[in-house]
């Protein structure tokens, strides 16, 4: 008897192996008769309607409101998180409505060229002033076009009201 | 179109009323050599194009689609670029060996390619042993490869080469056996003569099931004697960048690669020629319009119409199952196609005796 039960076994075997492989080659066979199936996008082509996915990191942009207000206060800490140093804030000293001495955004400068899009910068933003854009195609015939200055110019810091913390 | 044999003639007497027998022979075989040549690169050429379009396909993709129409000119540019390519010379490697070996290969494949029937006539030479020398021929290409693997000094060249070489070993006996079962229905090793006795019917279907269950392992053993996927542990990328051919590049990579897409276009010659009928047409039985219909299409349509079919299976195969490990392929090989294979001959041998065959 157990001379039968691995003869069966042994049949039993090369069918269940041909059922799977059967089975897998309906899938493959299923995806090349289907021209719906294909994922694949033509890049130049489909340029107008192409959409990234939300996640992607494109290029890091300093948002600004439609009163050309941005929300950086200059406190550094996104050039301190950048691993690369691609990030460098040049700050100024200004004196407010209330006559007290105040630092301020004067430069927002982003390297592009060593930037490794790890998104490191957009959480250590306290103000959530800072995110990346959907924008890809960076390719330029001069480096120092890389070279990138975010605040947009004549843009003012968003003045919060005092009671209004976050 | 059907019939070459008045144009093989014609060529042949022209050349020996205008030249000496000796010379005739000589222009004769160098005509045949560079129409051979010729075919083999085009098609493989297009075999490697054939292949990444139903690869890409069958992954969702689209494939080559930016070197001409539909991307049909993206092999020749890769070829272009092989060609260009520098001829690394490895130190340690053996020079003579390393230099010899994608020569053995792609010679033992444009061997084999001289006794497929592509159509009436239409033979470079027929053999009355035509099964057998195909076989001798296309198992040379293995020392090729161990050779390959052996002269490269590297440790990936010659695990590749070695278990490419017990690969094809354990294979080629199912290879031969499925093979001896037709040769034992048609009664002769003859091309030519395996493909006058289909004239009533292919032998997958005068056969019954057995000549079925042969067809399958020949295609199982075949796609293994080719080391393709999912039999290409040889040149497993992921565990040996790409086994014995690791060390060569240019044209030498190149000369692998297109013996390896000529020798799964002859296994799929040989099983179209022992299986599916050669170029003869698919008749049905006293459908006499229907078979008047097949037999307006040329033979060598036929034959390529039915080798492309076999092609596509075997690339099905690669892009479908995930790839064996070593002791999964000889227990294959030995445990699951040997016996079968062997009492599928019986069981032919016995079909053949009785007449049972139609």
């Amino acid at each position: 008897m157990a001379l039968l039960k691995e003869i069966g076994n042994y049949f039993h075997e090369i069918y269940d192996g041909v059922a799977s492989l059967v089975r897998g080659m309906k899938v493959t066979g299923k995806y090349f008769v289907k021209s719906s199936e294909i994922v694949t996008q033509q890049y130049p082509e489909n340029r107008a309607t192409l959409k990234m996915f939300d996640a992607f990191k494109g290029e890091l942009i300093l948002k600004h409101t439609e009163d050309n207000e941005h929300f950086c206060d200059a406190c550094n800490s996104c050039a301190r998180a950048c691993p690369n140093g691609s990030i460098e804030i040049i700050s100024k000293r200004e004196v407010g409505e209330d006559g007290k001495a105040k630092r301020t955004l004067d430069k927002y400068i982003y390297h592009l060229d060593t930037c490794t899009f790890c998104g490191l910068c957009v959480p250590a933003c306290d103000q959530n002033a800072i995110a990346f854009s959907q924008e890809f195609e960076h390719a330029v015939f001069d480096r120092t076009k890389l070279v990138k200055q975010l605040n947009q110019p004549g843009s003012k810091v968003v003045i919060k009201d005092k009671h209004e913390t976050k | 179109m059907y019939d070459f044999t008045s144009l093989i003639d014609s060529i042949t007497s022209y050349f020996n009323s205008n030249f000496s027998p000796f010379v005739a022979g000589l222009l004769l075989m160098l005509l045949l050599g560079v129409a051979i040549l010729a075919f083999y690169a085009v098609l493989g050429l297009y075999l490697v194009y054939a292949e990444r379009k139903i690869c890409a396909r069958m992954q969702n993709r689209i494939g080559p689609n930016r070197v001409g129409p539909m991307g049909i000119f993206q092999t020749i540019a890769d070829l272009i670029k092989l060609l260009l390519k520098e001829l690394i010379y490895i130190r340690n490697a053996d020079g003579f060996l390393f230099n010899i070996a994608p020569f053995i290969v792609i010679v033992a494949s444009i061997m084999a390619i001289g006794s497929i029937p592509f159509a009436k006539g239409l033979q470079a030479i027929d053999l009355n042993i035509g099964v057998l020398y195909i076989l001798a021929i296309s198992s040379m290409g293995v020392i090729g490869v161990l050779i390959a693997g052996w002269a490269s000094n590297s440790k990936y060249s010659v695990i590749g080469a070695m278990r490419s070489g017990a690969q094809v070993i354990s294979y080629e006996l199912s290879v031969g056996l499925a093979l001896l079962c037709m040769v034992t229905f048609a009664g002769s090793m003859q091309f030519s003569d395996i493909i006058s006795s289909q004239q009533d019917g292919w032998w997958i279907f005068k056969g019954h099931i057995p000549a079925a269950i042969a067809f399958v392992i020949y295609l199982i053993a075949g796609t293994a004697e080719t080391n393709r996927g999912p039999f290409d542990l040889a040149e497993a990328e992921s565990e040996l960048t790409a086994g014995f051919h690791t060390e060569y590049s240019g044209i030498k990579f190149a000369f692998f690669f297109l013996a390896e897409y000529m020798n799964m276009f002859i296994i799929a010659a040989i099983a179209t020629t022992v299986f599916l009928g050669g170029w003869l047409p698919f008749h049905l039985y006293n459908v006499t319009f229907f078979n008047n219909i097949m037999d307006y299409i040329p033979p060598v349509f036929w034959f390529f119409g039915k080798t492309a079919f076999v092609i596509y299976v075997m690339m099905w195969f690669k892009w479908t199952f995930p790839r064996l490990r070593i002791d999964q392929l000889l227990a294959l090989e030995w445990k699951y196609l040997l016996p079968i294979n062997l009492m599928n001959l019986i069981l032919i041998s016995f079909l053949t005796l009785m007449q049972w065959h139609f």
